[in-house]
């Protein structure tokens, strides 16, 4: 039985103009048996911070511990400039300026993110790219699926608020996505 | 192997479970109840290692009985769920209990609810769920008949089905179950269904 297979999970992050999207897929299994179709793999921390984590899904739920779980990090950093980064269950680095990738249908996700990305897209055309890289390559792989979470974010407009402090408000907008048969 | 699913209705969260105690090809008995009422509104259907699954469910009904002692008021469902998910876990990497669990329990502000925790302490709040060989038939009858609201007419018709399907197509089919429902008025034994009784034993 192999540890990173029990559960499946796909998980995606790429980097726009000015924003970011993160997505996963929906399925939670344990080895060839389904058991849910809506388990959530990608967390807020905050306003502008997002984890989400692959691999072993007791492990994604425990606080500390040993961890069998590939963490994808999604952010908007200083002056917000987006933010993406990867690790693997022992905290290997991997920082990319397009997109990062982990899970079970990671080979499938690398190949389906290069062809498909672009350097600077909008939000709206981010979340597609997204999107489509991501059913793409679930749909090779057995053992994630079942539709996607598709969080993206981006910078929006400034405003003033009553007690006269200004600031910015983020768009963020959260997508599930159904498989359709 | 053990047979343990349920799923959610309206207003009430039903469980059923087989009763065969078995060591190795010896039944040792047929009517082991493995469905264990937590509190007055849940219940814990259980199944794995027979020392694991009782000692482990009875440490979690002592210690929500222990909370609601200290605090006044009963645990919800999903804290009781997310206890015995942290115990579960805890335990995991020193001295692992083999035991799966489906939490069932009704909350008088969110309704029924049913949560899947496997023996590796993946927590999971289902509308429908199952463990053991009988999961293959039991899960596939509830993806075709299931539907959100059902009454419990409809929901113990769906449990005899998964039963049925059980008994005709797993090799080593347990013969009784028992069905266990818990909704506003509490948690209840349902009914058994049994195809073997135990013989009656002549008096000395």
């Amino acid at each position: 039985m192999q540890i990173f297979e029990y559960n499946g999970s796909a998980l995606v992050a790429m980097v726009g103009k000015n924003c970011f999207a993160i997505a996963s897929d929906r399925r939670l299994g344990v080895q060839l048996q389904t058991i849910a179709t809506d388990f959530q793999r990608i967390s807020k921390i905050h306003d502008r911070l997002f984890l989400g984590l692959s691999g072993l899904a007791t492990d994604a739920q425990t606080l500390f511990g040993p961890y069998f779980c590939q963490p994808v990090i999604a952010g908007l950093g200083d002056e917000d400039k987006p933010f993406i980064c990867t690790m693997d269950s022992i905290g290997a680095k991997e920082l990319a300026k397009d997109f990062v990738v982990a899970g079970t249908a990671s080979e499938s996700l690398y190949g389906a993110c290069e062809s498909m990305f672009k350097e600077n897209m909008e939000p709206e055309e981010l979340f597609e790219t997204v999107s489509q890289a991501l059913l793409a390559s679930v749909d090779r792989d057995c053992l994630s699926g079942w539709g996607g979470h598709n969080t993206y974010r981006s910078k929006g407009k400034d405003f003033e608020r009553k007690d006269g402090l200004s600031g910015t408000k983020y768009l963020t907008h959260e997508i599930s996505m159904d498989l359709f048969f | 192997m053990e047979c343990v699913f349920g799923f959610v209705g309206n207003g009430f969260a039903v469980v059923a479970a087989d009763t065969s105690a078995v060591h190795s090809i010896l039944v040792h008995k047929s009517n082991e109840d493995k469905i264990m009422v937590l509190d007055s509104h849940k219940l814990i259907a259980a199944s794995g290692e027979s020392g694991d699954r009782v000692q482990f469910t009875e440490y979690i009904q002592k210690n929500v009985a222990l909370y609601q002692f200290r605090n006044g008021i009963p645990l919800t469902t999903a804290a009781a769920a997310n206890f015995t998910r942290g115990e579960l876990a805890t335990a995991l990497r020193k001295n692992p209990y083999f035991v799966n669990i489906l939490l069932a329990g009704y909350d008088k502000e969110t309704g029924p609810s049913l949560y899947y925790i496997d023996y590796i302490a993946t927590l999971h709040k289902v509308d429908k769920g199952a463990f053991g060989y009988g999961s293959y038939f039991s899960l596939s009858m509830m993806d075709r008949h299931y539907h959100s609201g059902m009454t419990v007419e409809e929901a113990i018709d769906l449990v005899d089905k998964c039963i049925m399907e059980i008994r005709s197509r797993l090799v080593v089919a347990p013969p009784n179950f028992v069905i266990k429902i818990v909704d506003k008025d509490g948690a209840r034994e349902y009914a058994w269904r049994e195809s073997v009784k135990d013989a009656a034993v002549a008096s000395a």
